[in-house]
Parts: structure tokens; sequence; C-alpha cells
């Protein structure tokens, strides 16, 4: 099977149902880049992480178009296009500017369906790289994560992909979803690669990956945090611990099953996210588990998260912030003393 | 031949204003030059070329009152304002000694003691809190302005449409200083503009608006004063449009694929604001090759120190990740 990194598993994808589906189009700022340049080549850079490369030559300037920086025009015009049944693919450049358009997502896409009386659909996606590319000193503007944010909101799906294979089924299931999703890209892992097929297929949202199967511990980790949890739960291994890894891949719809048949099986649970703690997913999970699976713990559950903090620029500070492999080994060390 | 104009400024000023003028491009081309050597790890947003707006607006800001709120293209900004260069490459290098403690970094240079309320990763995110500043000013009566820069780009975000509606209503002394460098990342103005006209559009708000040729600095200078004079009398906010260009790429390492080739170097070449300075300052005699010499000695001197000064300064302390969130968990 040939290997891809994500990004251009993602490229793929969006080439792909863009080719299946004429109402698919991409919407954002410098997707094409060079929209009014006179540079003499087909494109400019293709988006600040090369995503969109190639889809301008072959969709053209209605399938694919750069936008003023108007963040939330861009996401209110993705709201209205697919009110009306187009199937927009919009773009925000880094997550942390989903700041500035809070209310076409949540006041507005998320709820067009039940407050409309469940008369419309909205199926709208929005993309938004995230997360520190740990040494990159993208500073507290520029790497946050948001998604917890998000899988707060009623009315919006949550997609983050932690690797090329499932970025791509992920994706293509996004675009061919009726309702809102927001598809987050872990910037750190766009050029991680893996197996992907050249051809499209759909991987159904709300259905959990388990790409580590061991008897001691269950461990939930989300995006770019589960190559650090492989690689935690890898080490362990050689000492006999074996774990769970539970990546579930959309917080919204989450897919409890999985996550509790796990910690019921192992009794002990560490949950892994690169964001700060207060009301976050590892909370979500941690409760989860006291509700539904608390006579089967038989340690208290560890949350291994980035301090409650913005996430800082000088490198030190910075690989402080994203939990590495060596915190979380410790956490499952600490649910099984 | 007409003899060329005598600028109207002292010999101390100019070399002050020229000062200020080589060691924002030895700042810039020395960044670059560190990134490319793989010394420095950030990306980083270099405002060579556009030099001469922010000496131009800056030499305004003589109340301690006064403020400015900066962009992600603001090391150019943060010197004219009187930042410590040491501390910033510091700051940009992510040592504790930073003028942020190496937290912030290049995006997010403040110095609050001078007034500088912080560069900023988000575009548009300047312009309202300038607003707030200027509305402190308005109510304290100190005579103090508060100065935005923006860019081209930044104009069409709504934050800055509100910020701008906000200040005429309020009547504040807040001035705008759109950086017309003819792209926002890699789409032009042009096409992100839908109005040719910004100076219209931004007319339309209520504000008076001036436009210079950014590559001047006497016009900057000029313009910018006069601007700053009007909203620090109390008669409201106001806009300045400067157009020079970006020498280097958006941000250290973009491939400009979108850029026709020789661009910049023919605005190297032809829109130079330091050339421009220079030439229009020997011609009039009011400074020597010597004079300009001295200076570009002295400048080369201070950045080569802020550069081995950085690179052996202290690194933050790890533990201290989460100071200053006022609250910890
Ligand atoms: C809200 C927001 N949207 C997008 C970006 C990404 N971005 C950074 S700089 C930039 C272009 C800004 O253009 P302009 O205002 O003209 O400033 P210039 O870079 O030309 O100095 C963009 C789109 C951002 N930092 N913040
Ligand atoms: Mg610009």
């Amino acid at each position: 099977m040939p290997v891809k990194d994500m990004r251009t598993a993602i490229n793929e994808a969006l080439r792909q149902e863009m080719e299946a589906d004429e109402s698919v189009f991409c919407i954002g700022e410098d997707l094409v880049g060079g929209f009014g340049t006179d540079c003499g080549k087909d494109q400019g850079n293709a988006g600040s992480f090369g995503v969109t490369a190639g889809l301008y030559s072959q969709f053209g300037g209605k399938r694919i178009m750069d936008t003023p920086i108007s963040e939330a025009a861009i996401i209110g015009a993705a709201a209205g296009a697919a009110l009306v049944g187009m199937r927009p693919v919009a773009e925000i450049m880094f997550a942390d500017f989903v700041t500035l358009c809070m209310d076409p997502l949540v006041n507005q896409m998320a709820k067009f369906r039940y407050m409309f009386g469940g008369k419309t659909t909205c199926p709208a996606v929005v993309r938004l790289p995230c997360g520190a590319i740990p040494g990159s000193g993208a500073g507290p503007h520029h790497s946050q994560t948001i998604y917890a944010l998000m899988t707060a909101i009623p009315g919006l799906k949550v997609v983050i992909p932690s690797n090329a294979y499932d970025a791509k089924g992920l994706l293509v299931s996004a675009i061919r979803d009726d309702d809102p999703v927001l598809y987050f890209e872990p910037k750190a892992l766009y050029t991680e690669s893996c197996d992907v097929p050249d051809e499209p297929y759909a991987i159904p949202l709300g259905e959990a990956a388990m790409p580590r199967e061991g008897d001691d511990v269950t461990v939930v980790a989300f995006g770019a945090m589960v190559p650090a949890a492989i690689a935690a739960i890898d080490s362990l291994a050689t000492e006999g611990i074996t774990c769970d890894l539970v990546d579930p891949r959309t917080t919204s719809p989450l897919d409890e099953e999985v996550i509790l048949e796990s910690v019921e099986a192992t009794g002990r649970l560490v949950v892994v996210d690169e964001s700060p703690p207060r009301c976050g997913l590892t909370a979500d999970i941690a409760a989860l588990a006291a509700d539904k699976a608390f006579w089967s713990l038989q340690a208290p559950v560890k949350q291994v998260t980035a301090p409650h903090a913005p996430t800082p620029f000088a490198t030190e500070l910075e690989l402080a912030h994203i939990p590495s492999p060596e915190r979380i080994t410790q956490a499952i060390r600490e649910v099984l003393a | 031949m007409a003899e060329p104009e005598a600028t109207g400024l002292s010999k101390d000023r100019l070399l002050e204003l020229y000062r200020q003028l080589a060691t924002i491009r030895e700042f810039e081309e020395r960044i670059n030059v560190e990134v490319n050597a793989g010394r420095l790890a950030s990306f980083y947003h270099l405002s060579s070329g556009q030099e001469a707006n922010a000496v131009g607006v800056c030499a305004h800001l003589d109340n301690p009152a006064d403020t400015i709120v900066s962009n992600h293209r603001g090391h150019g900004h943060c010197i004219a304002r009187g930042a410590d260069v040491q501390a910033m490459m510091k700051e940009l290098c992510g040592s504790s000694e930073g003028l942020c403690k190496g937290r912030g970094g290049t995006m997010h240079i403040a110095d609050i003691d001078r007034g500088l309320l912080g560069a900023n990763g988000v575009v548009g995110g300047g312009p309202p809190i300038a607003v707030g500043a200027a509305l402190a000013n308005k109510l304290r009566g100190d005579g103090g302005v508060s100065v935005v820069f923006l860019g081209d780009g930044a104009v069409n975000e709504g934050a800055v449409f509100e910020a701008m509606n906000m200040a005429v209503v309020l009547s504040v002394p807040a001035v705008f200083v759109i950086e017309d460098n003819k792209y926002g990342e890699f789409t032009t103005g042009a096409y992100m503009t839908g109005t040719g006209d910004l100076r219209a559009r931004t007319e339309s708000f209520g504000l008076g608006v001036t436009e210079v040729d950014g590559t001047d600095l006497f016009a900057v200078h000029e313009a910018a004063g006069s601007v700053i004079d009007h909203a620090r009398r109390g008669n409201g906010p106001a806009g300045l449009i400067c157009h020079a260009p970006r020498f280097h790429g958006h941000f250290t390492g973009d491939p400009e694929d979108y850029r026709p080739e020789g661009e910049a170097a023919e605005a190297r070449r032809d829109s130079d604001c330091i050339k421009i300075f220079r030439a229009r300052v020997l011609a009039t005699g009011q400074l020597t090759p010597d004079d300009l010499a001295a200076v570009d000695g002295a400048v080369t001197e201070a950045i080569d120190a802020a550069v081995a000064a950085a690179a052996a300064a202290p690194r933050p302390d790890p533990v201290d990740v989460a100071a200053d969130v006022y609250v910890s968990y």
C-alpha cells in the first residue's frame, strides 16, 4: 500500500470528494495563495501548510477560492451555503482563530437543524490546523487545540485524526456528513506517514480505533498525543506492562462503548491530551469512567495534560507544556502502583 | 537641477531617525541570517522595506501617556518605540531575560513601561485594543494618543471595522496606521479589498485619512505629525495609509511561490526607504557620508552585541511554564 503523510492524505480526500460531488468546494485564506498576484504560476503557496496543493490547477477558482482575512464571514458564508445544500469545506488557518468566528459556528450552524425544527441540515466542514509543533516556537496565538471547547457545543461534530490513514477516511465522512463537522488537523502530524489507500474510503464518525491492545491499563489519547502514547506504551511493553490505547478519533460523537469496555477489562485509566486540563477532554473521559465504569476502577484515573497556561514560545517552556511520552509512562506506572 | 529641499529637521534629529531606520533593518536582516543558519527556530515576520512607517510615526509619540499597538510584523514598531534591542533579541531566542521572559516570542513583544502594548499574532486583534487605550487617554484627559499599526490585509477583519466605527462614535484619540505592502500573506491587497480605494473606505467610517509614500521617511514623518496632532487635540481618531514594500517573504522560510519573479529585488533597488533617506540628506548636505557611516558602525555593533547577548542569555526554567496565569491547578 502506498505510504503518504497526513498532509497528502487530507489533500487526497479533498480532491476525491470534490471529484465525486460538484457541491463540494473549498473556501479560506490563502488556500490557493496567490489570488490577485501575477506570479506566472498556476498556484501560489497553496495554504500555510501546503494541504490544498494542486486543487486549484484541477478544479479552478469556482471550487477552491481565497478569501479576504475575514474569519467570521468565511464561516458564516460556509454556514449559509451549507444551509442551501452546498458542501463547503472552509479552513481557519490556525485553530486559534476560531475565536473570531464563534458566532457562525456556535450560534448559527450548530443550531440550525435543532432550532429550525429538524427541517434543515448544514453539511459544512471546517478544517482547523491545531496544536503545537514541538520546537517550532509558534507561541500563544498559533498553538492551541481548541477542540475541547468546540466539543462542548451541541450540534457540532468534532473530528481529530491522529494518523494519515484516519485523516483521509474521516475527512471523507466529514464531507459526506449532513451536519456541521469541525475537522481538527494536528499540525505536528502533517509530516507523519503511514499506509494510505489511493481509493476513497470512509471511516464512520463515532467509532474509536484501538492502535494498541493490552491487559494492564487503558490509555485514551487524542490527536497528536496518540503517537506520544504509542511511544510510552511500546517502551513499557519491554517490561511486560501492556496497555489498551483508545484513540476516539471523534470527540463528538464519542465512542463511549469502546472506552468503557476497555476500562472494565483493565480497571485502570490514563487519559492524555495536549490541551490545558480544565473542562477538557481528559476530564470528560474521566467523568465517563466515574459514571459508567466506577466499580471496575482499581485506581484513581490519571489525566496527563498541558498545564493550565497558554502555549509558550521558548523551546524549553513549549516542551514543558506539551505532554511527553515520559509523562505518559509515569502516569501509567502511577495507576499501576 | 533644482536645489533639493532641506528637511526642516535638526542634524541630531536626523541622526536619530537614521539610527532607528538602520537599527530596524539590521535587526531584521540579522534575524534572517540567524534563521537561515539554523540558530533561530521559529518563523519571523520581517519588516525590511517598511521601516519608515514605524520610525516616521513613533517619532511623534512624546507624551508618556502615548501608546502603540503593533501586529505580527512588529519588530520595527517596537524598535521605533524605543524597546531595547538586546531584550528584544533575547525574546526572539526565547531567553528568560527577553522582554516577555521568552513566553511570547516574536509575535508578542510588549514593553508596557514604554507604552508598547504588544505585537499581536491575531490579525486585526490590535485596533480594538488601541481604541480602548485611546478611550483611557480621553477619560483621563492626559493628552495621550494610541496608535495602532495594521496591514492592508487586516483591514478586512470585522473587528477592524467595528474599532474604526467605535473610535469615531466615542471620539477617542486613536490613530490607525495602515501599512500597505500589497500583500496579506500570499494574496494581494488588490484582490482582498473589494474597493480599490482603501482610503475612501477608511474615510467612510468618518475618519480623516492621509495617504503617503512609505518609502519616504520625511513624507511619513510630516503626515504622521499632523494626523497624531489631530487626535491629540481631541478631534477624534484619524487614519494614515503608508505604502511601502515588503522585502522578504511573508515570514522567514516563505517559498514565495505567489510572488512575481524579481519583485522583491526591484523593491530593494528602487523603493528602499533607507537608500532614499540617505540620498536625500546627502543631497541637502544635512548629513555627510561620515555621519551616516558612524551610525551604521554603531548600529552593526549594537546588533552584533544583541545577537551575542541573546545567544549567551539564560534559558527559562521549565518549572515556570505556568507562571503569571493568576490561577493554577
Ligand atoms: C485572525 C487571523 N487570521 C489569519 C492569520 C494568519 N495571518 C497572519 S499574517 C496574515 C496576513 C496579514 O496581512 P497584512 O495585514 O497585510 O499584514 P502584513 O503581513 O502584510 O504585514 C495572515 C492572514 C492571523 N494571524 N490571524
Ligand atoms: Mg500587507
